[in-house]
C-alpha cells in the first residue's frame, strides 16, 4: 500500500510540474509565433479579411514573425481564453477589457481602437415610442454586457435608474426568437440581431441607440502588455495590416466588402448598413486623434463606475478606482500602483508617420 | 496461488480506496492552483481555497446588495422548483403513455414509431419554436425539461411493460381480469419501481436541460448564475456551484434509490437473484 502511495505522489508532483510549465509559458519572452483570437462582428471582419488574403502574413514576414488569427465562436469564451493566457491578443470592447482581463489581473494594452458603436447597440420597445415608457417594464438583455451599460446610460438621460426597470438575462443568440414571444416588451441588444428584429417586426421601436452616447462602446485590439513589451514587432505588424485593409474599405473596395459580408453571414447591403452604424477610423490620423482625445479617459471613468456598481471589477475592489488605467500622454485613472489596462498610441502614431 | 482477481479489500481499505481519487483530484487542483497563482496572484482560472470561502460567504451567507436576498438560496430554490416540476410532469406523462404503448398492441402500432422518432428531436435545436409556443417564462424552462426527458422514460417504460411475462397476463385473464383491471392490478404495481429507476437514470439529462434553459433567459437559478459569472471567468463562484449541483444530483439519486427499496422491497430482492 505504501509503495502505491509513493508512486502516486511522484505522479502528482510530475503532473503539477507539467501544469507549472504550462502556466510559465504565460511569462513573457521573445518569441516569433503569435495567436490572436477574434469573433464575428462588423468592426472585426477586416481582421478576417487580412488573414484570409495574406495581408497579415505579409506584414508578419516583414517583421520576421508569424501571426495566426484564431476565430472563436463565443465572444466571451474568446476573452476568457485570452485572460487565461491561451492567446497573445484578442478583440474585445473597452468595457470587457476592463472587467475581464484587467479585473483578472492580466495587464493588457489596447493597441488599435478600430471603431466605436454609433448605433450598433440599441433599446427596443414593443408598441411604445418613447424611452420613458420603459418604466416598470422587464428588459431582455445580456446582463453585465455593453447592452446593460447602454441601458444604464439611457436611463440616466431621462432621469431614471436601473431600479425603474427589471432586467432579464437573455442569450444574444436567442434575441430574435425572444422578440416574437408575448412576454417580451423591451429589449437591449446589438447588431445584427438589432436590425434583424427591426426589419421583421412592425411593433419594434428603437427608442435609444449608441449614437446618442458616441465613442463609449469601443471595439479594440488588445495585446498582453508583457508580450507586447518584449515583442513590439507583433503590434507593428498588426497595425500595418489593419491600415492596409482600412485603406481598401475607405475606397469602398466592393470585393473586400463582399468578402467581409459573406464571412459574417450577411450580404453586401446588410454589411454596409451595419457599417453605417459603426464609426470606423479609416486613417491613422483619425484614429490617432480619437486615441489621444480627452474623451477616452472620461468614458473609461464612466465604464469603471458602472462596472464597480455591478460588482464586476473583481474581488476585493473597494471602489471604482481600484483598477488603474493609463492613457496616452502619461495620464492615468485610478490606482497608479495597479495599472492593468493601458491605452497606447505608439503604434498608431508610427502608422500616421509612415514608419511601419 | 493468490490471484489479483480474488483479493478482496477489507472494510478499512474499502473506505480508503473510495476516498483516494477525491483526495488525489483535490491535491492536483491545489498544486496547479498554487502554480498559477504564483505567476499571477489575481488569476481567476484556478482560485485558491480562500477565494472559494469568500465566494461562498458572498453568495450564500451575505444578503445581496441589490435585492436583500441570499442569492445562493434563491438560485437553489428556483432551480429545484423547475427541475422538480419538470421531472414530475415527465414521470406522470410517461406513465400515462408508457403503459398503453407497452400493453395495448393497437396503441403501440399507432404511436410507437412516432414516439421513437420524436425522442430523437434535439430540443435545443428547436428552442426558438418552444419560445414562441411557451413564452420566455417559467413555462418554457419546465417545458424544455419535459420535452427532453419524457420520451426517454416513455420508451423505457414501454419496454418494461412488454417484458412482463406473458404467463402472468394469461393467468390474470383466466381469473376474469379485464384489460383495465389487469393494468391496475398486474402492470402498474410492477411498473412503478421501474418508473422510479427510469427517473433516476434520466436525472442527469434533466439537469442538463435545466441548466441550458436557465442559460438562455432567467433572472435566478443555479444555471443562470453560472452562465452569468462565466462572462467574468469567476471560477471561485462557478466551482462551488458545480460541486453543489453534483451533490444535489447525487442526493436525489440516493433518495430515490432508498425510496424504491423501502416501498418495493421485492424489486431489489428480485434483481439480486437474477
Amino acid at each position: 500500500m505504501k509503495s502505491i502511495f509513493k508512486s502516486t505522489s511522484k505522479l502528482l508532483v510530475a503532473a503539477t510540474l507539467v501544469m507549472g510549465f504550462g502556466a510559465s509559458s504565460l511569462m513573457a519572452e521573445v518569441k516569433d509565433k503569435f495567436q490572436v483570437s477574434w469573433t464575428i462582428y462588423v468592426g472585426w471582419m477586416p481582421w478576417d479579411y487580412a488573414q484570409q488574403k495574406g495581408i497579415i502574413d505579409k506584414w508578419a514576414k516583414k517583421y520576421g514573425i508569424e501571426i495566426e488569427m484564431v476565430q472563436v465562436n463565443d465572444y466571451i469564451e474568446s476573452i476568457n481564453q485570452y485572460t487565461a493566457g491561451k492567446f497573445d491578443g484578442c478583440l474585445m470592447t473597452n468595457m470587457d477589457a476592463l472587467t475581464i482581463p484587467a479585473a483578472g489581473g492580466v495587464d493588457s494594452t489596447a493597441v488599435i481602437m478600430g471603431d466605436y458603436s454609433n448605433g450598433n447597440d440599441g433599446i427596443l420597445l414593443k408598441n411604445k415610442k418613447n424611452l420613458t415608457d420603459i418604466k416598470g417594464q422587464t428588459v431582455n438583455l445580456v446582463e453585465l454586457s455593453v447592452s446593460h451599460y447602454l441601458l444604464a446610460r439611457a436611463l440616466e438621460t431621462v432621469g431614471m435608474s436601473e431600479k425603474d426597470v427589471k432586467v432579464l438575462n437573455t442569450s444574444d443568440a436567442d434575441m430574435v426568437a425572444a422578440w416574437g414571444t408575448k412576454d417580451v416588451t423591451a429589449m437591449t441588444t446589438w447588431n445584427p440581431q438589432l436590425s434583424e428584429i427591426m426589419a421583421g417586426n412592425k411593433d419594434a421601436n428603437l427608442v435609444f441607440d449608441s449614437s446618442k452616447t458616441p465613442g463609449e462602446i469601443i471595439d479594440m485590439l488588445v495585446i498582453n502588455t508583457e508580450t507586447l513589451k518584449d515583442n513590439p514587432k507583433l503590434a507593428k505588424a498588426l497595425t500595418g495590416a489593419w491600415f492596409e485593409v482600412m485603406a481598401l474599405m475607405k475606397k469602398g473596395d466592393e470585393a473586400a466588402l463582399t468578402f467581409m459580408a459573406q464571412a459574417s453571414g450577411t450580404d453586401l447591403a446588410g454589411y454596409k448598413s451595419q457599417l453605417d452604424s459603426t464609426m470606423m477610423f479609416y486613417t491613422p490620423s483619425d484614429l490617432l486623434a480619437f486615441t489621444t482625445s480627452a474623451e477616452i479617459p472620461a468614458t473609461m471613468k464612466k465604464v469603471s463606475e458602472f462596472s464597480f456598481e455591478h460588482g464586476i471589477l473583481g474581488e476585493g475592489a473597494p471602489d471604482a478606482e481600484f483598477i488603474g488605467m493609463a492613457f496616452p500622454g502619461g495620464k492615468t485613472f485610478g490606482d497608479p500602483k495597479n495599472i492593468k489596462l493601458r491605452f497606447d498610441d505608439t503604434f498608431v502614431k508610427m502608422a500616421a508617420e509612415g514608419k511601419l | 496461488m493468490k490471484r489479483l482477481m480474488n483479493l478482496r479489500p477489507s472494510k478499512q481499505s474499502l473506505f480508503f480506496l473510495g476516498l483516494l481519487p477525491f483526495v488525489l483530484v483535490a491535491l492536483f487542483y491545489l498544486g496547479a492552483s498554487e502554480v498559477r497563482l504564483a505567476a499571477n496572484p489575481d488569476d481567476k482560472l484556478l482560485p485558491s481555497m480562500s477565494s472559494f470561502a469568500e465566494a461562498i460567504d458572498r453568495m450564500a451567507l451575505t444578503p445581496s446588495k441589490r435585492t436583500g436576498e441570499y442569492l445562493f438560496v434563491e438560485d437553489t430554490v428556483s432551480s429545484l422548483e423547475r427541475l422538480g416540476l419538470g421531472v414530475l410532469i415527465s414521470a406522470v406523462l410517461a406513465l400515462l403513455m408508457g403503459i398503453p404503448l407497452g400493453f395495448i398492441p393497437f396503441v403501440r402500432a399507432g404511436l410507437s414509431p412516432f414516439v421513437a422518432a420524436f425522442s430523437m428531436v434535439p430540443p435545443m435545436a428547436i428552442l426558438p419554436i418552444l419560445f414562441i409556443i411557451f413564452g420566455m417564462g417559467e413555462l418554457a424552462k419546465v417545458a424544455l425539461i419535459v420535452i427532453g426527458v419524457t420520451p426517454l422514460i416513455v420508451r423505457d417504460l414501454q419496454q418494461r411493460v412488454m417484458e412482463i411475462p406473458v404467463e402472468q397476463l394469461i393467468k390474470a385473464q383466466t381469473l376474469g381480469g379485464t384489460s383495465w383491471s389487469i393494468v391496475l392490478r398486474v402492470v402498474l404495481p410492477q411498473i412503478f419501481p421501474r418508473l422510479l429507476d427510469a427517473v433516476r437514470l434520466t436525472m442527469g439529462t434533466a439537469w442538463i436541460f435545466l441548466i441550458s434553459a436557465e442559460a438562455i433567459s432567467a433572472t435566478e437559478g443555479l444555471g443562470y448564475r453560472i452562465f452569468l459569472v462565466r462572462r467574468y471567468l469567476s471560477m471561485d463562484v462557478i466551482l462551488p456551484y458545480v460541486a453543489w449541483i453534483t451533490f444535489l444530483a447525487f442526493l436525489f439519486d440516493y433518495l430515490l434509490k432508498r425510496f424504491t427499496y423501502k416501498v418495493f422491497p421485492w424489486y431489489d430482492a428480485g434483481k439480486e437473484q437474477s
